[in-house]
């Protein structure tokens, strides 16, 4: 039963690929926000199926990614401090700060523990009264509702020694700042389905009208994807300009309001430093006032924190999109998973990390 | 003062629970040392060579080619669905042997347990190491027993070294794939991993998932009967079924390419690594067997390997071929690209989303 249904499916690819072969007229750059989506380009080898016409610009939809350093340095200051168990997903363990990253932290002594998700998080608070319990929340919109929930549950519990060190960045205004920058190369987007399924599509119009874009919402097996790029290329080729749901299975145009609800309990809009890119306006979220208590930033003195990028890595243009993974000199030879100097290279969802797994050339 | 409370006065305050627990006093060679192994290791291992009771054991060679492997054994949970420390001390030791063809005969046990380990544990890890190697048949004839203050060790640390025998000419070893060899897979990838995850209660959701922890050296008996030209087998624990091909692919100098539609993998442990962000391929085995072998020789290799119990989801899941460009691990992916299945950099980390 199952080799039937992959059978068809590489049928069913083979068939999308020849659609969109034949509608083509001239080569497009298309950029796929969402690190997931680069993995799983990578992963299932359909990029290199893909028509020459077609190139891929990976975004810096990599939460683990575009953490900023000074956030990293922070956590490993944080994670450090006697007290504290400092807890967080797996692959941020790895991204390295300025001097150090918490899986050294972890070697030199400190409780840092791999969870997976801040509920747990919230557990483990609730187990150590006498310890500091702090989780590294980060993410897009996807991961934002479930980090709210953690700290609306720990005021409502009563929970004093949880925080959050948050690091929650947004996708519109990501894509703002790509498609205004002077040497933008972008000229299609695939939005990244499941920030839409949260946040529903009605942020994407605007953009799309601004900037004069077709904008494609987007899931992730392999013939999302290619229906992704499909109904972009058709818009492209025609010179319409519009926001079009590939992903309907999962996206309706509101989104989930009961999960947008949370997000707007607990957090507000700020500024944002994105790792490579810099500030971007509006692009994130931190704590409001009602639950300012439950910020690590504020309940810990970690001032005073000098950040220092490697000298070496591309990260900041391949996030932007301007240069490919393997056009850093460092790809591959300095630079590897086991030693990954820039964010990129450590999480899976990483451009550079994907390139080297599944492609290396 | 009389006689008798005077000797209660100058004996230690603390009673020492002998029963209950592990105290560091079992570990001091004296008597009670001696009597942890006699109502423990004796009690479940006894054998004419154990039995002896000597810091040695003399074993007699059943052959001009010996093989010996050794390995530590550090795993938590030390109980998880499927098996224990014990078995895994018994089984991981006797399948390192078998992956080159030999005969397991004899191992040793060495045992690194925190102060106040419960009692009882160690009998039930005793009896599981005892049961595997009475399945493996090999005895344990040879152990040594250390106690460490609490909080030196985690629970129980087991090392174990065995001894096999290699009567046949036979030279598998991984520089051995050729060109046109057929890689079959002994089952399903990936079960012992999520069941310990799973165990340790990481996984947020739970699974009827149990490792896959058993001795090989009877199913490669049979493997090696059906398929007498094997040329490599190795079993791929740590670091999954892909760093065991890439290890084989550099030491052979060849590029091996795998199908990804022939990759077993049990529903469950596919959805848990579906959700957890991790590759089957990546994740640990505890009771499979890799082989590269001939490509006419693999319909008698499957049909013996589906007969064993531990064989039953046996299937070829690629081709050995040319190097191209440097020795590296390929596959075909169910929608027809191709990509690099690379080495596991590091421990696997869950990913965000």
């Amino acid at each position: 039963m199952n080799d039937i249904v992959i059978h068809h499916e590489s049928e069913v690819i083979g068939k999308a690929l020849t659609a969109l072969s034949g509608i083509l007229t001239r080569p497009w750059s298309i950029m796929e926000i969402c690190g997931g989506q680069t993995h799983a380009f990578m992963q299932t080898g359909l990029s290199a199926m893909l028509p020459d016409e077609i190139e891929l610009i990976h975004g810096p939809g990599c939460p683990v990614c575009v953490t900023s350093l000074e956030l990293v340095d922070k956590a490993v200051a944080i994670a450090a401090k006697e007290n504290v168990i400092f807890t967080s997903y797996g692959d941020m363990l790895r991204v390295p700060g300025s001097e150090s990253n918490l899986f050294s932290v972890r070697a030199r002594g400190g409780d840092v523990r791999v969870v997976y998700s801040p509920m747990e998080a919230l557990q483990i608070a609730q187990k150590n009264p006498q310890k500091e319990v702090v989780f590294f929340g980060i993410g897009f919109e996807t991961t934002a509702p479930s980090n709210a929930i953690s700290v609306i549950k720990a005021k409502e519990r009563n929970i004093q020694n949880y925080s959050m060190l948050v690091s929650h960045v947004r996708v519109p205004p990501a894509m703002h700042a790509i498609l205004s920058a002077d040497n933008n190369r972008v000229q299609g987007f695939l939005a990244a389905g499941h920030v839409c399924a949260v946040m529903g599509m009605e942020e994407y119009f605007p953009i799309a009208e601004k900037y004069q874009i077709p904008i494609t919402v987007t899931g992730f097996e392999p013939f999302d994807l290619l229906r992704g790029i499909l109904e972009t290329v058709r818009m492209l080729e025609k010179g319409t300009v519009g926001v079009v749901n590939a992903y309907e299975r999962a996206v309706s145009s509101q989104g989930n309001k009961q999960a947008q609800e949370i997000i707007e309990q607990a957090f507000t809009e700020c500024d944002r430093q994105w790792r490579g890119i810099g500030m971007i306006p509006n692009s994130g979220w931190k704590l409001n006032a009602d639950y300012a208590q439950y910020d690590a930033e504020l309940k810990f003195e970690v001032g005073d924190i000098i950040t220092r990028e490697s000298e070496v890595c591309i990260s900041g243009l391949i996030l932007q999109g301007i240069k490919k993974p393997n056009q850093c000199p460092a790809f591959g030879t300095l630079c590897t998973p086991q030693n990954p100097l820039g964010a990129t290279m450590v999480s899976s969802e990483g451009a550079c990390a994907a390139y080297y797994r599944y492609g290396r050339n | 003062m009389d006689s008798n409370n005077a000797f209660e006065y100058f004996t230690c305050p603390l009673p020492i629970p002998t029963n209950q627990e592990v105290v560091i006093g079992h570990g001091s060679g004296g008597t009670l040392t001696k009597n942890l192994i006699n109502s423990v290791f004796y009690e479940h291992f006894h054998n004419p060579i154990l039995d002896q009771g000597n810091d040695f054991a003399e074993l007699l060679s059943e052959s001009k080619r010996i093989v010996t492997a050794t390995d530590g054994h550090v795993v938590d949970p030390i109980f998880f669905p499927g098996g224990d420390i014990g078995k895994l001390a018994v089984a991981g030791t006797v399948n390192d042997i078998s992956m080159s063809g030999a005969i397991p005969r004899f191992l040793t046990a060495s045992f690194i347990i925190e102060e106040g380990f419960p009692m009882k544990d160690l009998a039930e890890i005793a009896h599981s190491m005892q049961a595997c190697a009475v399945e493996a048949n090999v005895l344990i004839v040879a152990g040594d027993t250390k106690v460490v203050e609490k909080g030196k060790a985690d629970k129980i640390f087991i090392a174990t070294t065995g001894i096999g025998f290699l009567e046949s000419d036979l030279h598998i070893d991984g520089s051995q794939a050729k060109i046109g060899d057929a890689v079959v897979i002994s089952g399903t990838m990936g079960d012992h991993g999520i069941a310990v995850l799973a165990a340790r209660n990481e996984l947020g959701f739970t699974t009827t998932v149990k490792s896959d922890i058993a001795p090989m050296n009877n199913m490669i008996q049979t493997a090696i009967a059906a398929s007498p030209n094997i040329h490599v087998m190795r079993d791929p624990t740590r670091g999954g079924v892909a760093t065991t091909l890439n290890e084989i692919a550099l030491q052979s100098h060849v590029n091996i390419v795998l199908e990804e539609i022939t990759l077993p993998v049990d529903k469950q442990v596919q959805a848990a690594c579906d959700i957890l962000g991790f590759d089957p391929l990546y994740v640990a085995n505890e009771g499979k067997v890799l082989f590269i072998t001939p490509e006419n020789e693999v319909p008698s290799l499957l049909e013996a390997l589906r007969a064993h119990p531990y064989g039953e989801k046996a299937a070829v899941i690629g081709r050995v071929e040319r190097v191209v460009d440097s020795p590296m691990v390929l596959m075909r992916t169910r929608i027809g690209g191709t990509r690099i299945v690379d080495m596991l950099s590091g421990a696997m980390l869950p990913r965000i989303c």
